[in-house]
């Protein structure tokens, strides 16, 4: 449980951390909260020579909220997301989800960023983002690109991100006033990741389901959501079964999780719906 | 002039004597990170050492190459088996009577086997070493069926037993055979079975688990090369024992051994086998002349040292239709792994599990055990428990509720009608054990009211209807145990460790000033011994609690025992303590006596001082004779205050408890709430009732883990899946349920001063009644029997299976 020797660097500002990353190409790594990638490289599942620490880069920090937009630095921990009151009334889906994450130990560290940039089909921002049709904000060397979080996930731990690319930010549009949400998460523990996740959002105009753990990468589903949309609670859930894909381990065989997604997925519906206004 | 004020209950109660809650005098250091344990020490010049470990289950090794694990940097020596093997240390007998390879020679047998050791300057040279070591593997079939793995033409696991037909315990019948342990008496029990009203038979499998320590295993050995002394720090639950094997297995006179336990963080069974770590940091301490620490990660710990359990026990409760018990009938498969490293007491390859007629008078029984070799690493410690008693109790607790089942009976009420009665008591068992008290109806009724039984049960039905008109998903069960352990290993007459009889020692000494330290054989894990056993002596010579030291593990210091595990703590180096405290008390009598000028049997005892009979006014306080004690010249006796007692129990000791459990349950998640937990606990005589309660939780806590989730799990190819934290299951705070303690007092008759043991019975008691109240939620479907761990999907399975999800 030791990992292998690194090198270690601490740029503070964007630029200099690309320039860490293009000099050392697959060899080099971002380091964020660490609660993902340093167990993975104490398993020496990932074996880096250069570990890159984003903690002194003042850009990546911060929580903006605008006119329908909140704007959330990639360094926002997650304890913070939780304890921002006027986040928690532009989309209280956030700290409901964040809030079922890990512990609070682990919150203090692990990051927003992070969460989304890992590319675990375990984690629960994913999902989380793709629900709220957050855009990711990346910087690399060719500049500042934007991509949508319904399309920035392509298979375990691979993103569309450019390996010498940074995710700086993630861009939220507000949900209407009155936006039914909710986040249900069945899982073993505290600490443990999802046997089934599910984050619902039922508004004028807007609803949205995706779901985490299930499939290689999170589960965003157009169907699902123009059924939900409809009222049509069991085709929602149909279309989202058609889509999902879960593999055994012992959280269960796939029997056991496709049933627990349809009930947590149902259950997420009904405390969406009624917390609509 | 203040104790010419107080009564005697004003002056007992400053004692902290035996009965009070007295706060632990442990927990000042440990809550404020001032323990010391064994990662904890650092010597001048340590080295670090690490494994290699099989990534295979089953494979020949075909070359080890150290020659890129030499050149890192820091790393100063790999050792292999080739190195051991000159000095005799490649293997290492097991403390079943087997023997275990300390590295791999020739083959490896399990996931996680030991392979090389490096040697390095810190633990990340040492790391960098490991994964520099190449080793070449030929994998071979693998078996993790323990049925299997006796099939005529299983892959032969053991050939270094080719052609050996009997071993340790007896005949082998197989290649992959270890031993048939046989109790009772099989004709008249089948007997039974043929002609009785009613029999239910049911396999009971009590899966594969390990003890969960929050500190791993570890030690220090330091070989001094200059006094030719080998001091050995270690996470050892029997320092004496493990100093005794040391120098039998390594040649090393045992007076140039010295073993110490510093403070422990939890043993539970882990920490009481010997492990190839400590073999192989010896070596390389002696090898290099520098100290060499070795400490296991989280991993290691999981994979490769001792597991729990793992029984397959195939049962048949005969019974006539009144519900009267007439016999039982048990075979188990047990599962032990690549070398039969249990740790029993010599004559128990399956340990107590003989006690499994649990607390009913049965007639007549009948246990066979069958142990077997599997690609699986060694161990069958007991978890928590007495020798295999936690097994012996879940079985027994499931066969009563599957016999319920069968006669439409009440399961508390079935219970009720077979306890052994209060007056049966000293009770013979059918399978050879004389329990020595109970009283298990007043426990049971006291139990039963307190939960409110029978509302719960009517509760429980109306549930049942709302679940079936579609109102409600969730259904209730109530889990009922009545557990009888078995604890406090034992008498020497037919109880040894490799050799070594089972009694335990205490030695005190008190001080001019009248304080005193006392010294056991035993070594705390977390259990409090500094503070019990201070109040033992408390009550028996009238000294202060806290003005007594409390000193256990350092081998050159503490008298000869066989340490801290099986419950045996109490009610063995406990006794000791007592008839040691006796000692002393009899010769301050004597003292008190000769300044009090009267003949000894004129004085009485009267909580700290003995006073002249008939005459309350003349005393003389302990304080007092312990300084006549060494200033005095008295005729006929000698100067000081100390005595010593090695304690050889005449019995075990037989602690019992009423565990009842209220849980919800979903029948589509399979998530569960315990609504209630109650537990009544009768451990005899009460020592310290907080720390009681205090056992209570954290055994209970235990039980949960292992009934709802927690598992030692491999894939066909022998792979560890549960290797880790995310899917070994240990409770948070958050899972832990709340717990209602209650208990009656009924004493040892044997023992000094009544007491039986505690630390263990939660744990033995809790597993089978959170899993009887799973089972019990579904019983009104038709489930009789389904394994343990409980956790979500196997709950949803139950559920699934009997049709519940539409
Ligand atoms: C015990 C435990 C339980 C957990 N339970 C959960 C859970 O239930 N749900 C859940 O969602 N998560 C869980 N986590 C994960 C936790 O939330 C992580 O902290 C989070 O997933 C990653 O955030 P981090 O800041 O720690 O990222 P790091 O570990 O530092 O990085 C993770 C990966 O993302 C990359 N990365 C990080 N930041 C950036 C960036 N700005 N740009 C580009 N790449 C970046 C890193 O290079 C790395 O590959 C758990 C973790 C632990 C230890």
């Amino acid at each position: 449980m030791i990992p292998a020797g690194f090198e270690y660097h601490r740029p503070a500002d964007l630029a200099s951390a690309v320039g860490i990353l293009r000099a050392h190409g697959d060899e080099a790594r971002v380091v964020a909260g660490g609660h993902s990638l340093i167990p993975m490289m104490k398993l020496r599942m990932a074996e880096l020579g250069h570990l890159i620490d984003l903690q002194a880069i003042g850009e990546l920090k911060g929580i903006e909220i605008d006119e329908g937009r909140v704007t959330l630095g990639a360094m926002t921990t997650q304890h913070e997301l939780i304890a921002h009151e006027g986040l928690a009334r532009a989309i209280p889906l956030l700290r409901e989800a964040a809030l079922q994450i890990a512990d609070p130990q682990v919150r203090y560290m692990g990051t927003v960023g992070g969460n989304v940039a890992n590319g675990d089909p375990g984690n629960d921002m994913p999902g989380l983002m793709q629900c709220l049709d957050a855009r990711f904000e990346l910087y690399g060397a060719e500049g500042t690109r934007q991509v949508a979080a319904r399309e920035f996930y392509e298979a375990a731990y691979f993103t569309a991100r450019a390996d010498d690319e940074i995710l700086t930010r993630i861009l939220l549009p507000i949900p209407p006033a009155g936006t039914g949400y909710a986040y249900a998460k069945q899982k073993r523990k505290i600490g443990d990741y999802a046997t089934a996740a599910a984050a619902v959002l039922i508004g004028e105009g807007l609803s949205s389901v995706a779901m985490t753990n299930l499939s290689d990468t999170p589960v965003w589903s157009e169907e699902a959501g123009t059924a939900l949309a409809g009222g049509d609670i069991e085709g929602c859930v149909e279309a989202m079964l058609a889509a999902i894909d879960p593999q055994e381990d012992m959280r269960g065989p796939i029997a056991f999780k496709r049933h627990v997604a349809a009930v947590i997925l149902r259950r997420a519906i009904d405390s969406a719906l009624s917390r609509r206004a | 002039m203040k104790d010419e004020v107080q009564s005697p209950e004003e002056r007992s109660a400053g004692l902290k004597g035996m009965g009070c809650s007295r706060k632990r005098v442990e927990d000042v250091r440990f809550t404020q990170g001032k323990g010391n344990y064994v990662d904890d020490i650092k010597l001048d010049g340590m080295l670090t050492g690490d494994f290699v470990r099989s990534p295979y289950a089953h494979a020949r090794i075909k070359s080890i190459d150290t020659e890129a694990a030499l050149a890192v940097p820091g790393v100063l020596a790999v050792l292999t088996a080739k190195d051991l093997e000159p000095l005799g240390l490649h293997w290492m007998p097991t403390l079943a009577g087997d023997k275990q390879m300390v590295l791999a020679d020739g083959k490896v047998l399990f996931q996680g086997q030991e392979v090389a050791y490096v040697v390095a300057t810190d633990r990340y040279a040492a790391a960098d070493g490991v994964a520099a070591v190449e080793v070449d593997y030929e994998d071979l079939p693998v078996v993790t069926d323990p049925f299997k793995a006796m099939d005529p033409d299983a892959p032969v696991l053991r050939e270094d037993l080719a052609g050996q037909t009997e071993g340790a315990h007896g005949p082998r019948r197989h290649h992959n055979h270890i031993f048939t342990w046989e109790q009772g008496d099989r004709a008249a029990t089948e007997a039974v079975l043929a002609e009785a009203d009613v029999v239910a038979e049911e396999m009971v499998y009590y899966h594969r688990t390990h003890p969960m320590p929050l500190e791993t295993c570890g030690c220090v050995a330091s070989m001094d090369k200059v006094t030719g002394k080998l001091t050995l720090w270690g996470t050892f639950q029997a320092p004496h024992a493990v100093r005794t094997v040391a120098s039998l297995i390594s040649g090393i006179a045992e007076h140039n051994i010295r073993v110490i336990s510093p403070d422990i963080g939890g043993g539970f069974g882990n920490k009481v086998g010997v492990y190839p770590g400590y073999v192989c940091s010896i070596v390389a301490s002696i090898v290099t002349g520098k100290p060499v620490k070795w400490v296991e990660s989280r991993m290691d710990n999981l994979m490769s040292t001792a597991f729990a359990r793992d029984y397959w026990m195939q049962g048949k409760i005969a019974a006539t239709k009144e519900g009267k018990i007439t016999g039982l009938w048990c075979h188990t498969t047990a599962d032990h792994g690549g070398f039969d490293a249990c740790a029993d007491p010599t004559k128990f390859p399956a340990g107590f599990m003989n006690i499994c007629t649990g607390s009913y008078d049965i007639p007549v029984a009948y246990l066979a055990v069958d142990g077997v070799y599997t690609n699986k690493a060694p161990g069958g410690v007991a978890y928590r428990c007495s020798f295999r008693v936690t097994e012996a109790a879940y079985f027994i607790e499931r066969m009563i509720e599957v016999l319920a089942i069968k006669l439409n009976m009440d399961a508390a009420e079935l219970r009720r009608i077979n306890f052994i009665r209060k007056d049966q008591f000293p009770y013979q068992s059918a399978l050879g054990w004389e329990y020595d008290s109970g009283d298990y109806h007043t426990a049971w009724e006291k139990a039963l009211n307190a939960v409110g039984y029978d509302a719960l049960r009517r509760e429980q039905a109306a549930r049942l209807e709302a679940f079936k008109r579609g109102e409600t998903r969730k259904l209730i069960g109530i889990g009922l145990t009545h557990f009888t352990e078995i604890v406090g290993a034992g008498p020497v007459k037919n109880c040894d460790i490799l050799g070594l009889g089972m009694f335990d020692s205490c030695e005190i000494r008190i001080h001019p000033t009248g304080s005193a330290i006392a010294r056991l054989g035993t070594i705390s894990q977390g259990q409090g011994h500094a503070t019990t056993f201070a109040q033992i002596i408390a009550s028996e010579i009238g000294i202060p609690a806290d003005d007594i030291t409390l000193e256990e593990g350092d081998t050159d210091t503490a008298p000869y025992g066989l340490g801290t595990y099986g419950s045996r703590s109490t009610p063995v180096a406990g006794a000791a303590t007592a008839m040691a405290a006796r000692k002393i008390r009899a010769k301050a009598q004597m003292i008190a006596a000769y300044l009090l000028e009267v003949h000894d049997d004129d004085v009485e005892f009267d909580v700290d001082r003995f006073v002249v009979k008939g005459a309350p006014e003349r005393f003389k306080t302990m304080k007092e004779i312990a300084f006549a004690s060494y200033n005095q010249a008295i005729p006929g006796v000698e100067p000081g205050l100390e005595a010593v007692s090695y304690y050889d129990p005449p019995n075990m000791t037989y602690p019992f408890g009423a565990y009842i459990c209220v849980m919800e349950i979903d029948v589509d998640t399979g998530e569960h709430e315990v609504r209630s937990f109650y537990a009544l606990d009768d451990c005899g005589t009460r020592i310290n009732p907080m720390i009681i309660e205090g056992q209570v939780h954290g055994g209970a806590t235990e039980g949960y883990a292992i009934a709802m989730g927690q598992e030692i799990a491999y894939d066909d190819m022998g792979n560890h899946k549960t290797a880790t934290l995310m899917d070994f299951f240990v409770p948070t705070a958050w899972e832990t349920p709340h717990y209602t303690t209650d208990f009656t007092v009924t004493p040892s008759p044997h023992h000094p001063i009544g007491a039986k043991g505690v630390g263990e019975s939660p744990n033995v008691g809790s597993v089978p009644c959170f899993s009887n109240a799973v089972h019990d939620a579904f019983r009104p479907f038709g489930l009789v029997q389904s394994h343990m761990p409980h956790d979500h999907w196997r709950i949803w399975k139950i559920a699934e299976d009997l049709g519940l999800h539409g």
